[in-house]
């Protein structure tokens, strides 16, 4: 191949070809980032400045997406259907991260005590993770049936006047978004603390051992505390999952009843596909983006960082 | 290892043991929650819909019945057409083996050039590249729709593929960078006094311990694109759905009389490839999960 010793002329011109290969190779890759991530960021954006109807077109309007959007904008009393996506956002983030979390530390604190069988156990606990959020919307929009599901069964166990009938509810639905979103992600939570525990050094609970500090104060004051960056990883992960939350929704309740159960996605994906407002849509994805990027970017800070100052 | 040891050493109380047995029931609860699911799924997927309509979701098939499982493959309706799944099956396979095998061939030389080959702004390149890990795909989704009609393939398996080798390069490039830091620089240092330039040390050095991160990399972009549901939902026509666009519209369908042991087995048949996946390959599936979602 190339020789070096053998400075100038032939190996001089392989030599310097050996210095920019890395470029040219990364050359696609840079490409298609700038492009199809960047430039479509980008143009997104300026769509949404417009206002696209069914075709785009580049006439500026200002703000008017974003106005429009944020009008009658209230979460409480839910006066426009934005409103609802986003208090439908917040209330389904919070319980699904809350409950993820809970089930989540709780089940690795168990696996954690030389349990027999824990491989078993953690394959059982994790599997929901590998289904496409589709599988699972149909699996618990026939568990949670209104007629022949749960309310059956529970009917059938002798408490004849049980209802449960959450899925076609307005005010109920979002919860069984929920109730699905954490049968498939609280597994991988678990997985995350589990790793978390396994990389606690022993030697000092065994001094808190030795001090006579019971289980259950070792892990209150020390266990817990020590699992601080896994929490913070698990919570950013799992507000990113629910800020792109959008096939569960449209397999388990597709929006409904009436649009009860919009999310921001299912609600950009309305409007731009469905309804033919291409710079309304485009809007909301703004803001979506922008919210994930005020999450993500001081993380990724942090955590890099991190990374730097440990090489 | 604290899992290894008796937590207070050399004691075994009846307070201990109960201790256990209260947490050997929490376990096996919590797994019979993540299975139940599962096991109504399949249960259901045997029944007749007279045998549905009479027992409750837990109840077991009167007649063990496969007829639900050939309408999913063959002939149930999704949408306008009634063929069943077997159609979006091929379509889902024929759009994950091109696109996995892309954007990993792609990541892995990019992954050795962020590691080994770092140039003034590779890094920089490297975390704007990263980020593309976490954009919501809402903010790409008009534009991409428009370019796959300029390009003439718009609706079509291609389009798809495409899209899921371009979306999947962030994630492939940084579990082969990540993994390539770790290789020890003094190799690749003394292979290149030898004499050897870039191709032949990524070909003779680092392929060849690469394996691992492979099939890291592998599951990951095979199950992601797999259960993909925005992209096939936005980018793919009648004839190119992915199975998980088809699943939706079958289970979705409002008209004629639901038939929820077909919904089942579909639901099953979509979701077996990637359960297999993860029952073989566990090990790799996690870690995919972990260096994916927590770094990038």
């Amino acid at each position: 191949m190339n020789n070096k010793n053998n400075n100038g002329g032939l190996g001089g011109l392989l030599h310097r070809l050996e210095n920019i290969l890395p470029k040219i190779v990364l050359l696609p890759t840079f490409a298609l980032a700038a492009i199809f991530i960047y430039g479509f960021i980008g143009w997104t954006t300026f769509i949404s400045f417009t206002d696209s109807k069914l075709l785009p077109n580049y006439k500026l309007v200002g703000v008017h997406q974003y106005t429009t959007l944020f009008e009658n904008f209230n979460l409480i009393t839910h006066t426009s259907r934005w409103s609802v996506a986003v208090s439908n956002l917040i209330i389904y983030s919070v319980l699904f991260i809350g409950i993820c979390i809970i089930i989540g530390l709780a089940l690795a604190i168990f696996l954690d005590q030389r349990i027999r069988g824990e491989g078993l156990f953690r394959t059982v606990y994790l599997y929901p993770m590998a289904l496409s959020f589709i599988v699972t919307g149909a699996a618990w929009r026939w568990i949670l049936n209104p007629d022949l599901g749960l309310e059956r069964l529970i009917r059938q166990l002798g408490f004849s006047h049980f209802t449960f009938r959450w899925l076609v509810q307005s005010d109920l639905a979002i919860y069984t978004i929920v109730i699905a979103a954490v049968w498939q992600s609280s597994g991988f939570v678990m997985a995350l603390f589990l790793s978390g525990l396994r990389g606690i050094d022993d030697s000092i609970i065994k001094a808190a051992q030795v001090d006579g500090a019971g289980l259950p104060r070792i892990y209150r004051k020390i266990i817990i505390p020590s699992l601080r960056p896994v929490f913070l990883s698990a919570v950013i992960i799992l507000m990113h999952l629910s800020i792109k939350s959008f096939d569960l929704i449209m397999a388990l309740t597709q929006g409904g009843p009436g649009y009860a159960t919009d999310m921001p996605a299912t609600f950009m994906y309305t409007f731009s596909f469905n309804r033919n407002r291409l710079a309304y849509g485009a809007a909301s994805a703004v803001i979506m983006f922008l919210a994930v990027m005020a999450i993500i970017i001081p993380y990724l800070y942090s955590e890099l960082r991190g990374t730097r100052n440990e090489r | 290892m604290r899992g290894k040891q008796p937590q207070i050493p050399g004691t075994r109380t009846t307070g201990s043991i109960i201790i256990r047995i209260i947490l050997y029931t929490v376990l096996t609860a919590a797994a019979l929650y993540f299975l139940i699911p599962f096991f109504v799924m399949v249960i259901t997927s045997l029944k007749t819909m007279k045998d549905i309509r009479s027992g409750t979701l837990i109840s077991l098939p009167k007649t063990i019945s496969f007829d639900a499982w050939a309408k999913a493959w063959d002939s149930a309706c999704t949408g306008i057409k009634c063929e069943g799944m077997k159609g979006y099956f091929l379509n889902s396979v024929q759009m994950v083996v091109p696109a996995v095998i892309m954007s990993t061939a792609i990541g892995a030389v990019n992954g050795y050039v962020f590691s080994k080959w770092r140039f003034k702004g590779s890094e920089t390149f490297f975390t704007f590249l990263l980020l593309g890990c976490f954009i919501p795909f809402q903010i790409i989704l008009l534009p991409m729709s428009q370019t796959l009609g300029i390009l003439g393939i718009g609706q079509s398996i291609i389009g798809l593929i495409l899209v899921h080798t371009i979306y999947g390069l962030p994630f492939t490039t940084l579990f082969f960078r990540n993994f390539y830091v770790s290789v020890p620089t003094e190799i690749i240092k003394a292979a290149k006094i030898d004499g050897a330039g870039f191709f032949r040390i990524f070909w003779r050095i680092i392929l060849p311990v690469s394996a691992p991160i492979f099939v890291v990399a592998v599951i990951w972009q095979t199950t992601q694109i797999w259960n993909d549901f925005l992209f096939g939902v936005a980018f793919s026509g009648a004839e190119s759905r992915p199975i998980t666009v088809a699943l939706n519209n079958l289970v979705n369908t409002s008209t004629g009389v639901k038939e929820y042991n077909v919904d089942m087995a579909a639901a099953i048949i979509a979701g077996l490839p990637t359960l297999i996946v993860y029952i073989v390959a566990g090990k790799y599936f996690l870690r995919g999960l972990t260096a994916g979602a927590v770094k990038g």
